[in-house]
């Protein structure tokens, strides 16, 4: 019995170790779907953005940012308290002593997942930033981010406190992760300005296509594989039939929502538009993953199917609509996390009776209003002492040379 | 000598240059170029908005030639960059002050 204990941990162990791993590759997806969708002038810049802020929340997450998600014993169900760094592991006595308090999975490999979410929600501002915005306040914006702001709200949710208490359900973050990271890009956009060029004097809208749609297919794809993990892993654990099953059944709903999302984006755009828009395809198979993000479990293959081409449709109108308002979002971050995050926790009673209508939007706007506020504020700190914006000159040279030093693709450029 | 510009269709560049070298023509500089005549461009949609594309690409050859040369050239070119199609381009003929040859420092006729 010992054993099978002993063995049941480290498979939960390790099951939450690669499905980590999966999400942290969705960093690599990031970076491809973005640098693909900026002009090559701007291709390092985001690059190094989102190397930069993926390392950035890993440090403060475990200096500070983890322990507020998860004290374990919050001081209330609104404030966790604060502690530094992480406390070690389990001894194998605890493990095998059995029962409902015994320990199933590592402590650190529960760190090690966790970590690459708050990484995940922070890059989701990089996007939508993209272009025009210094690189240097961005990555002061991503310390209060990764540990704070993300954190709190983590917290009266996934952390046991206000939000969990009250019956609002989300899965694996379409609402703490997904609709927390693009709130705070919204924040964001709207105090940064749009890109020189994008908005005309009467209303026109002038696009301006992305450098690479290679690399944005090879990032949708990317991450399409590493929400498996995003998604399957928050089952948090494998190792009995119920559980394996369920986690099976999360794998599929990943999928069919993703594999949704993509056919309705494709439609809407087909008859939106006349012609098959890849990039608006690219955010619908993601918007379908974010719509299924907050219950994949409960749907069965063929409704969460659907829920995702209800994201692939509300994701093309979304980015349509965004910049109607003039709200400048180079790679429709703000369309596919935060509008679909918000589809996404809606649709959870539809399959979820533990789930309500009512507690869904009660958590919705609790995300929405902490996130907003607290990121607004930051934003428009660092506006008035550091600037967030780069200069006009530096925006019509590229971000690459003014903030990096060098280029992308120095030979395409002719000057070789 | 003379100098003959012809801006054509990109697609068109390889059998232009075999043209060019069933008559003789021992060099040629391409470069890729954007433009437009008559021909203008059509309007795009990329994520809703719309974008007019005015500028086509097409291909510019630039090839000095002794002037007995030129009719011949203009002809090869012009049989075989034609499609009949609105866009197919222009041939300009410009005259040549001088050629030298870099290597050997060889000049005029000589040099082409």
């Amino acid at each position: 019995m010992d054993q099978v204990l002993e063995l049941s941990y480290a498979l939960d162990t390790f099951y939450f170790l690669i499905m980590g791993a999966f999400v942290m590759w969705m960093a690599a997806g990031f970076a491809m779907l973005e640098a693909g969708l900026v002009r090559s002038k701007n291709t390092a810049e985001i690059l190094t953005k989102n190397i930069t802020l993926f390392a950035v929340a890993c440090i403060m997450y475990m200096i500070v940012g983890y322990n507020i998600m998860y004290p374990g014993d919050g001081v209330s169900e609104f404030w966790p308290g604060v502690s530094f760094f992480l406390g070690g592991d389990n001894a194998t006595a605890d493990v095998i002593a059995g029962g409902e308090d015994a320990p199933y999975y590592s402590n650190l490999s529960d760190f090690f997942f966790q970590v690459v979410f708050v990484a995940t929600a922070m890059s989701i501002v990089s996007g939508a930033v993209a272009e025009r915005m210094k690189l240097w306040s961005f990555l002061v914006f991503a310390v209060v981010m990764t540990g704070f702001i993300y954190p709190m709200q983590g917290y009266w949710k996934w952390g046991g406190g206000f939000l969990d208490a009250a019956g609002f359900s989300d899965f694996a973050g379409s609402g703490v992760v997904h609709l927390c990271g693009a709130t705070a890009a919204l924040a964001g956009v709207i105090l940064l300005g749009a890109r020189k060029g994008k908005y005309g004097p009467n209303g026109e809208i002038h696009p301006i296509p992305g450098a690479n749609l290679p690399l944005a297919t090879l990032g949708t794809f990317i991450l399409w594989l590493g929400w498996f993990g995003f998604n399957g892993g928050s089952e948090l654990k494998v190792s009995n039939v119920e559980e394996a099953n369920a986690v099976a059944m999360v794998f599929v709903n990943t999928n069919a929502a993703a594999a949704g999302g993509v056919i309705a984006a494709l439609l809407t755009a087909r008859i939106l538009f006349g012609k098959a828009d890849l990039t608006m395809i690219l955010n619908g198979a993601l918007a379908g993953l974010v719509a299924i993000t907050a219950e994949p479990l409960t749907p069965t293959p063929g409704v969460a199917t659907l829920i995702g081409a209800v994201g692939g449709v509300l994701v093309v109108f979304a980015i349509v609509g965004l910049d109607k308002l003039k709200l400048d979002d180079p790679v429709g971050a703000i369309s596919v996390h935060g509008v679909v995050g918000m589809w996404g926790l809606m649709a959870v009673p539809l399959t979820n009776t533990d789930a309500g209508f009512g507690t869904q939007l009660y958590g919705l706007v609790v995300i929405f209003a902490w996130t907003f506020i607290t990121s607004f504020i930051v934003w428009m700190l660092l506006k008035a002492v550091m600037g967030i914006r780069v200069s006009a000159e530096e925006e019509y040279e590229g971000v690459d040379i003014g903030e990096c030093g060098l280029e992308a693709y120095p030979e395409f450029t002719g000057n070789s | 000598m003379k100098f003959i510009t012809a801006i054509i269709k990109p697609f068109k560049l390889d059998d232009v240059r075999e043209a060019l070298s069933e008559i003789g023509v021992q060099g040629i500089t391409v470069t890729e170029v954007k433009g437009f005549g008559r021909q203008k461009g059509h309007t795009e949609l990329y994520r809703g908005a719309e974008y007019v594309v005015d500028f086509l690409p097409k291909v510019k050859l630039e090839i000095a030639v002794s002037t007995d040369m030129a009719e011949k050239v203009i002809e090869a070119i012009r049989n075989a960059a034609n499609t009949g199609k609105i866009g197919d381009g222009k041939i300009f003929v410009t005259p040549v002050e001088q050629v030298i040859r870099i290597r050997t420092g060889e000049s005029g006729a000589e040099a082409l």
